[in-house]
């Protein structure tokens, strides 16, 4: 069985590109090595509930429509029409840095406003700099690797309105400890402060149902349970993979979402180890800890209403993005409210639920002895509530059902080394690999994000791909 | 292909990659660009497109040609002067 391109894994990058290269008649199969798609951003059954992972948010297009935006060239290149996605505004966010909390909407004003009051001396920089990043060409990011911060600090002239300037987007896609890439920063923070967020309607399985919709419109096969065990290599050319069952599949170009360090794990020690260095490996993961609620969490009594659609704390005096040094950290994360969002036409459909995320250490999960794990677990669920608690109101009088997963599961159901949720911090932008024939795409070609994960998918097919035939 | 059907060979191109545009009042003399809202991804589909469905190839150096729906037909007048119409949404 021979094919144009074959992608591993059927997440957001790979359903991508698995439509580009089909539509334009190429032959395509995406390999998924679990039984559902979607990689880090999915689903799963427990108890006859099906929760979410990943998606939060998507970039809102409600206001000004969807030209323009990354989220908008994204479904043109797939030819995915606006109208099927239905984008659910949320109505205002927070972010909380110490004492200081600053809500803002998807209308921008919101967010000068509160922050040049909370810093007025450095207010003319702060909206220059927010000008700034609204205005640049996001196709060619000078220096797309350098550090924001330092970008950003030097334009602030205030380490910690820094904090608050890279908080959200820091959260919301970097690998690298305590920094985010700058053409990250640039895409994250334009769609978080200047375009907004939105939920589409449903969650995110409405989302890939388009995409798998699409691939199979288009032509494109999708596999599940066809994990690949070895990328198959004859004089530095990949000319196709090796199933775990033996089976295998030959074709012109191989894509790979599985992440830098995963897809050289592919190559085989003799030929991928030299490929493989130490600071490759990623430092950024989490724990989640979802509660079914009885009441939607604006509702539960305490402090202040839960009103806000995603939260984004650091409860100390300064942001520390990184590997904490226990298993989780207890002050830093993002709470996500799907039920402040618009309510859909048709009125909610599903149970309230909340979910609370925490930055978590990479290994020391990983090496967790077993009779410990579970306990674990449980603690750091509880250490997240608490904090939820004593900031809003303790949801767990109030909870019908909570489930919690840590980076071993992300693991597990991704493959992605050490649970990483956004890859290794050193980025390929250019989704070339030392072996032709083999391109990455997804969080290790470095565009951030779910609509980001697609662009990477569509742009790796557009350059090494389609253009090939060109050339 | 008459230069009207190039044409409406282009704008249901366009129709396809950007749906979302208003297609209707275009003056073929005024660049796409201006008028609706093309980035340099969704012009490059415009040219792949093109090789998809009429097997032309327009090599970089030309993209300039087809900046206009006029330009269009003048450049693409010869290649596809013994092609049928058929619209992008058929096919």
């Amino acid at each position: 069985m021979r094919y144009d391109t074959l992608v591993i894994g059927a997440g957001f990058s790979g359903l991508a590109a698995g439509i580009r290269a089909a539509m334009f008649g190429r032959r395509v199969l995406v390999l998924e090595r679990h039984y559902l798609w979607g990689g880090l951003n999915s689903f799963y059954k427990r108890k006859g509930r099906l929760f979410d992972t990943g998606l939060h948010a998507l970039t809102n297009c409600g206001l000004r429509g969807a030209k323009g935006t990354p989220l908008g060239r994204l479904l043109r290149q797939l030819r995915i029409h606006p109208d099927q996605l239905q984008l659910l505004p949320q109505g205002y966010s927070e972010l909380r840095l110490a004492d200081l909390c600053l809500r803002f909407s998807n209308d921008p004003e919101l967010w000068l406003e509160n922050v040049t009051r909370a810093f007025r001396k450095q207010a003319d920089r702060f909206l220059e700099l927010h000008r700034t990043v609204g205005s640049l060409d996001i196709d060619r990011i000078e220096d797309p690797a350098a550090s924001a911060r330092a970008k950003v600090e030097a334009q602030l002239g205030d380490p910690e309105l820094a904090d608050v300037v890279l908080m959200a987007p820091t959260f919301y896609g970097s690998a690298r400890e305590g920094d985010i890439d700058w053409d990250q920063f640039v895409m994250l923070y334009r769609a978080i402060f200047h375009d907004g967020l939105a939920q589409p309607e449903g969650g995110v399985r409405p989302l890939l149902q388009l995409f798998l919709n699409r691939l199979a419109e288009c032509g494109g096969e999708l596999r599940r349970k066809a994990g690949v065990e070895r990328l198959l290599v004859r004089d530095g050319r990949v000319y196709g993979v090796r199933l775990e069952d033996g089976e295998e599949i030959e074709a012109e170009h191989v894509l790979s979402s599985a992440g830098w360090v995963e897809t050289m794990g592919l190559l085989g020690p003799e030929l991928g180890a030299a490929h493989l260095r130490p600071e490759d490996r990623a430092t950024m993961t989490i724990l989640e800890t979802i509660s079914v609620l009885d009441r939607p969490p604006k509702d539960i009594p305490g402090p202040n209403p839960l009103a806000a659609a995603t939260v984004f704390f650091a409860d100390e005096q300064r942001f520390a993005y990184g590997a904490p040094k226990d298993l989780c950290s207890a002050t830093h994360g993002v709470l996500s409210v799907p039920s402040n969002f618009a309510a859909p036409a048709s009125g909610p459909t599903a149970e309230p639920t909340l979910r609370a995320t925490l930055m978590a250490h990479p290994e020391a999960w990983h090496t967790l002895p077993p009779e410990r794990y579970g306990d674990e677990k449980q603690r750091w669920s509880e250490r997240a509530l608490d904090l939820v608690a004593r900031l809003y109101g303790d949801p767990r009088p109030y909870e019908v059902y909570r489930d919690v997963f840590t980076p071993r599961t992300i693991t597990k159901y991704t493959g992605h080394d050490r649970g990483a949720i956004y890859g290794s911090p050193t980025k390929h932008r250019g989704g070339a690999t030392p072996f032709a024939g083999l391109y990455l795409i997804g969080a290790d070609q470095g565009m951030a994000g779910i609509v980001g994960a697609g662009l990477s998918g569509a742009t790796i097919v557009n350059l090494h791909v389609l253009n090939s035939e060109v050339a | 292909m008459t230069r009207d059907e190039i044409a409406i060979a282009i704008k249901d191109i366009i129709s396809q990659i950007a749906p979302d545009e208003d297609l209707g009042n275009l003056d073929p003399k005024v660049r796409l660009r201006d008028q609706i809202e093309l980035d340099s991804m969704d012009f490059l589909d415009i040219v792949m497109e093109l090789r998809k469905l009429y097997g032309v190839q327009v090599p970089e150096a030309d993209y300039k040609e087809l900046a206009t729906l006029e330009g269009c037909a003048n450049y693409l007048e010869a290649h596809l002067a013994d092609k049928e119409l058929h619209c992008a949404s058929n096919a």
